[in-house]
């Protein structure tokens, strides 16, 4: 099967603007430019395209809250991607750059913005330098600036690296990083669709969101229904990591199941040395982990409703039987607690107390009591944080501690078989 | 639609404003819902998480737009998954909010466990113990024991000072980013912020010096545990132990309402002092902040070099004596003189000083020569006329009207103007700015025309005269924009100074900015509520001198006098001629001003002071003055908001109120018995100032419900800021408010425009005084005299940043820093950190390094 996002798998070079534009790059925005705005968010509407950076949220009625009439709106991709085992925007951005672009200039064209900003990882720079060679051509070919492909429509762009923390994957926080203030979300509502980027409307989309628009355009709304289930249409690229024998990108069809991507050989390829599966992380750190009854539940939006979990940015993490529980909570709330912008009281302090707690726990220094006061204080963090990493940060721990209560009182008591396994 | 929601909370149901936080409208009725980052002077941020509440909104029929129903006919509610943070969410018409469910309790409880988690509990020795919203919410809400582990616990620095004013104390902070909000919202000088992120999160300061704020105090006050404390105050009084007393600024001529907490201490020998200065609330006037030199300067009270017993020359030396002996001496010399006498006083003192020594002058001694010692800006006849009407709030201005500025630097020389003025035009007035030079309101300004010096009369004739002309003009100019934009507002306020005009030119300014008040003819801006001039006074109470009729011409009351006495320059220039023969001085210092050389040909001096200026130095009899904190009495804001304050501390040695020392000398001169109190001479001061009639001490200690409610014991929104329970002062009527006014004549004034490079003086919040040269704290703060050149005269005169050169004042030479800057004009040039000097001279240099 062709890959529609990851397509520089299928042809050479794409990252080219002559290679991709022989293999129909850039139609889909002169398509486009023919429709009026409000025909092309509907198209990305009717398509049933959710977002791919994890929440879901239909990204054509997230276009449609942009106030009509808005004199300065602006569109930001979200390509700050820093989940734990998320590895998918990097990809597109170094390889399928054109592809990215394509999409925010449709999405641009379609709410009415002149300024795309990329809002990318600092650290991956391999990414950054080749979406910024991707972007030079474009203002050279008049696929960025003045009246572009003779249109009416004009529109900039620029590429901007991130300064090193995961909070500013949140959309307010990026919205306040990139005005040069401290990388900190805000309370919504206002919400950056009516206040964002110097409190103008903004849309903020995810780069494989956006990858996914130039497709839909040219080949319209039924086409990318036709795939995937009723409430998760379309192509999504699961980053697969942990003991696989193939870890990497995968893009797939949702409705795949997590079984299959995993054991099938076009996919994950198995466990190596035939070890036997545990638990898995569905989306990085901040989804909680589920165990073997999940295999069978489709890779879509609601496919682990049941099972306590989320599809999220799908990014895989898959761990063996051997792998100490404890000590992968320990890692995951070390993550966060560093990542807290420190902002709201219960996300600042409970982080800070889980990971001493843990830290205590998996060295074996800890008591009953302190795996009481660890579900406490997990307990006490979730729903009362200003923004979702809160939320995260307690996934792994009280997931873990549903699905492996086990392993931590063998850990309290002193005599965990699994100790540093990883 | 209604403009007010209605909304039920815990069951009562609620109207309140649209707009109005679920906080807000919980507190208005006394449903306290626990706050920590939220003040209602702030942005709501929603980030301690203490507010957390249930908020749920009716259950609207999506085709119909109707309200669903439950089987009972109630409306259907629809509570969100998780809770809300009450002070980021308006209020909406039918919201049903929750405070007392279990989930809220749980949710408060765990805030405070999480906030104490890693806060110190060193409230036994922490400053805010007491007065601390964490003590008193934790009580409220908190569980009373902990599940955290005390190895666990976070260690920070516990003095890190952010500049040598104020201390954080980084284990209590809470990040509640209160202080970091205040500096950039109110203030507009974010020189805080937070650094790092997650648990170490920290306040720094950006700037050089630290915390480099004319407002740094203010944090401390807002601040909701003891993390930000002032260098004056910190470890110094548990809160406990402090009283409160109300007094009025001594300083500014705003009016800032201030509280000093008193405390009897072993170390000063068990007298009373203040330990600290706090704001009063007066939402009128200074809203709940003040600036650090009302804050700090209070340490001049108390100061050891304080005159304690009267002196009187014997020998050639300056001996203490007694009251009696003195009064005598200075009763018996005056007696008589008539004509030969002159007054000079300061305005500084209270009304009732002020009243009575006109009085004691014009009546006892029998000469109309007084004025003040160092008049520098004139047009109180003109404010009494069209000056800002009474029940005006410059807290209501916004969109729709405007604000002009003329020769003043707000900001240097009433920072709480400057702060109203900017909120103001962040509401949206118009502000319009006519200046010599770039100042710090001029980034809110929609207009701003600079004048070179010598040239203000002229500009803001010019303005008067553009907006006096209705058609448009073929070419749209700055002048005539600016003069529409002022003229077609709702309402309208001037704002006028001195800086770099000679008392002449003020008064022209005041004048034309009164006609500027009076163009609408019929129905002109003057008189009407939130509309008027306000003259930018130097001291805290020049309107009140000029209400009491400490002036050549006037009587208390504006009461032309037939036969004006001599003015200050006249009295000097008598002095050395020998036509004064004695002088009476309170409350300024003539020789240390610079203003007169010597004793000259005077018989007689005596002086009636606080501390032993150059003056003094030199006087027959020195009088030891009380200060304002000692007693009691009324100033005048520039407002003409009459304000009473409060004796705080013990009278230092013998010193006596400057009314009671003229009034006891007057009564040997045959003016009657000295009244037993200040509120005696009030009552005189009200029969004599027909504006003043119906003002008693009864009358000016009115209150009334004030919001936000702040330094209620309930401590509420944090803060040490105080209740208002000692007044909010009365305004008196402008002459504009019940009749029509004349325009007035302003007649060409002479002005001088010298050659080569003009060089006008600016203020200094913290220029050095007899004042606040006591306030030890303050000391590193202090205006350096600094030279501010544009660069391409600084390339002239062969001089950059850093020189220090000295530039020829009242033919001293003074030396002064450069500092280049490139929005001045072109010829320009500005003296900062110096003595007062009036009007424009040619810049000379003498030499440079």
């Amino acid at each position: 099967m062709a890959h529609i996002l990851l397509r520089h798998r299928d042809i050479e070079n794409i990252k080219k603007l002559d290679v991709y534009r022989q293999h129909g790059g850039y139609e889909a925005l002169k398509k486009a430019l023919t429709m009026t705005p409000a025909e092309v968010t509907n198209v990305v509407k009717a398509s049933g395209l959710r977002g791919r950076g994890g929440a879901g949220f239909p990204t054509g009625l997230k276009w449609t809250f942009i106030p009509k009439g808005a004199q300065e709106v602006y569109v930001t991709i979200n390509s700050d991607e820093s989940e734990m085992g998320t590895f998918k925007d990097r990809e597109l951005l170094e390889y399928n750059p054109h592809q990215v672009i394509e999409g925010a200039l449709i999405c641009a064209y379609a709410v009415g913005a002149k300024r795309i900003y990329n809002y990318m990882r600092g650290e991956f720079m391999d990414a950054g330098y080749a979406f910024e060679e991707a972007v030079q051509e474009c203002y050279a070919a008049g696929l960025l600036g003045e009246n572009i492909l003779g249109s009416d429509f004009s529109c900039d762009m620029a590429p901007y690296y991130g300064a090193g923390a995961y909070i500013c994957g949140e959309e307010t926080a990026l919205l306040n990083s990139l005005m040069g203030e401290l990388g900190q979300p805000w309370s919504k509502p206002p919400f950056p669709a009516i206040e964002g980027l110097y409190h103008k409307p903004t849309v903020v989309n995810n780069t494989e969101t956006l990858a996914n628009v130039p497709a839909i355009i040219s080949n319209g709304a039924d086409w990318y229904k036709s795939m995937g289930t009723e409430k998760s249409t379309g192509p999504k690229i699961v980053c697969l990591s942990g003991h696989v024998n193939k870890p990497g990108n995968y893009e797939v069809i949702m409705g795949l199941t997590y079984r299959e991507l995993i054991y099938d050989e076009q996919y994950g390829g198995g466990i190596p040395g035939g070890k036997k599966f545990k638990a898995m992380l569905p989306s990085g750190g901040s989804g909680p982990v589920v165990k073997e009854d999940a295999l069978d539940a489709p890779i879509t939006y609601e496919g682990l409703d049941k099972f306590g979990s989320v599809m999220g940015s799908a990014s895989v993490v898959i761990m063996d039987e051997t792998t100490d529980m404890v000590w992968m909570a320990m890692k995951c709330v070390h993550f966060f607690k560093h990542e807290s912008c420190g902002k709201c009281t219960p996300c600042r302090e409970g982080t800070y107390w889980m990971d001493q707690l843990l830290h205590k726990i998996y060295h074996g220094h800890g008591t009953a009591e302190d795996l009481r006061v660890l579900k406490s204080v997990a307990g006490q963090i979730g729903g009362r944080t200003l923004c979702a990493l809160g939320d995260f940060a307690i996934n792994p721990v009280l997931s873990t501690i549903r699905h492996f209560p086990e392993e931590y009182e063998a850990k309290v008591k002193g005599n965990s078989p699994l100790n540093g396994n990883r | 639609m209604s403009d007010l929601i209605t909304l039920t909370i815990d069951g009562t149901a609620v109207s309140v404003p649209k707009g109005t936080l679920v906080v807000d409208a919980a507190k208005k009725i006394g449903n306290d819902i626990p706050v920590f980052c939220y003040h209602p002077k702030l942005e709501p941020v929603g980030m301690c998480r203490m507010c957390l509440v249930e908020i749920g909104l009716p259950v609207r029929d999506r085709a119909t737009g109707e309200l669903v129903l439950n089987a009972d006919g109630t409306p259907q509610v629809n509570f969100g998954r998780t809770l809300q943070t009450g002070c980021t969410i308006v209020v909406s018409e039918g919201m049903v909010v929750r405070t007392n469910t279990q989930p809220v309790d749980e949710a408060r409880e765990s805030v405070i466990e999480f906030l104490l988690s890693s806060h110190p509990l060193d409230c036994p020795i922490c400053d805010k113990g007491g007065e601390c919203p964490l003590q008193n919410l934790t009580m409220a809400h908190g569980a009373g024991t902990t599940q955290m582990d005390y190895s666990l616990k976070l260690k920070m620095d516990k003095h890190v000072p952010l500049g040598e004013l104020i201390y954080l104390d980084r284990e209590r902070c809470i990040q509640c980013a209160r202080c970091i909000r205040f500096q950039e919202e109110i203030v507009d000088d974010p020189v805080i912020r937070f650094h790092n992120r997650g648990r170490s999160l920290e306040i720094v300061t950006l700037s050089d010096p630290g915390f480099d704020s004319y407002w740094s105090g203010n944090t401390t006050d807002i601040c909701p545990v003891g993390a930000l404390t002032t260098s004056d105050f910190r470890f110094g009084a548990r809160p406990w132990e402090l009283i409160p007393v109300a007094s009025i600024s001594v300083h500014s001529p705003a009016g800032a309402n201030l509280t000093f907490s008193t405390r009897r201490e072993a170390k000063s020998g068990g007298r009373s002092v203040i330990k600290r200065v706090l704001p009063r609330q007066n939402e009128n006037v200074n809203e709940i902040w003040i600036h650090d030199r009302d804050r700090f300067v209070h340490q001049f009270a108390d100061a050891p070099d304080r005159l304690q017993k009267p002196l009187i020359r014997k020998n050639g030396q300056l001996v203490e004596a007694g009251w009696e002996e003195a009064i005598e001496l200075v009763a018996h010399k005056l007696n008589g003189l008539g004509e030969k006498a002159a007054g000079l006083s300061g305005d500084r003192l209270s009304n009732e000083d002020l009243f009575l020594f006109q009085k004691f002058l014009r009546q006892g001694v029998k000469t109309p020569h007084l004025d003040l010692g160092n008049r520098t800006i004139m047009g109180g006849d003109v404010t009494a006329k069209v000056g800002i009407s009474s029940g005006s709030n410059l807290g209501e201005l916004g969109q729709g009207d405007a604000i002009v500025v003329v020769a003043s630097d707000l900001h240097e020389e009433e920072p709480i103007w400057w702060l109203r003025v900017k909120q103001a035009a962040q509401r949206g007035a118009t502000l319009v700015i006519l200046s010599a030079r770039p100042t710090r309101l001029d980034k809110f300004a929609s207009h701003t025309i600079y004048y070179r010096p010598g040239e203000a009369v002229a500009t803001t004739r010019q303005l008067l005269n553009a907006a006096k002309i209705a058609v448009e003009t073929a070419e749209p100019d700055p002048i005539k924009t600016a003069a529409d934009a002022l003229i077609n507002a709702q309402n309208l306020v001037a704002f006028y100074g001195a800086e770099g005009l000679t008392l002449a030119e003020t008064d022209t300014i005041a004048r034309l900015l009164g006609n500027l008040l009076l163009v609408k003819g019929e129905q002109p801006h003057a008189g009407r509520k939130n509309n008027g001039l306000i003259a930018v006074w130097p001291h805290n109470n020049t309107q009140g001198a000029w209400d009491m009729g400490i002036h050549p011409a006037f009587g208390p009351g504006y009461k032309a006098l037939d036969i004006p006495g001599k003015d200050a320059a006249a009295i000097y220039a008598g002095v050395q001629s020998g036509e004064i023969s004695a002088l009476y001085v309170a409350g300024t210092d003539p020789i240390g001003d610079g203003l007169l050389a010597d004793r000259g040909k005077l018989d007689f001096l005596v002086v009636q002071e606080l501390f032993l200026t150059e003056t003094a130095k030199l006087a027959d009899v020195v009088l030891p003055a009380q200060s304002w904190a000692e007693r009691d009495g009324t100033f005048t804001s520039g407002e003409r908001r009459v304000q009473r304050y409060y004796p705080a501390i013990p009278p230092v040695g013998e010193s006596r109120e400057d009314w009671r020392i003229l009034a006891q000398i007057g009564e040997k001169l045959g003016l009657g018995k000295t009244p037993f109190a200040a509120s005696l001479v009030f009552k005189e001061v009200a029969t004599a100032v027909p504006a003043y009639k119906g003002m008693d001490y009864r009358s000016l200690a009115r209150v009334e419900e004030q919001w936000p409610i702040i330094g209620r014991s309930d401590l509420y929104y944090g803060g040490t800021a105080y209740d208002n329970k000692h007044g909010l002062g009365q305004q008196w009527a402008a002459a504009a408010e019940a009749a029509a006014v004349e325009s007035f004549d302003t007649a060409d004034t002479p002005t001088n425009q010298p050659d080569g490079i003009r060089l006008i003086r600016a203020a200094a919040l913290f220029t050095p005084g007899t004042l606040i040269n006591h306030a030890e704290v303050l000391a590193e703060r202090l205006a350096k005299p600094t030279l501010w050149v544009n660069e391409a005269d600084a390339s002239h005169l062969q001089v950059a940043d850093g020189y220090v050169v000295n530039v020829a004042v009242n033919g001293r030479a003074v030396p002064a820093i450069v500092q280049m800057n490139g929005k001045l004009l072109k010829g320009t040039a500005v003296l900062r950190g110096v003595p007062y000097f009036p009007g424009v001279v040619q810049l000379e240099v003498i030499g440079n390094r």
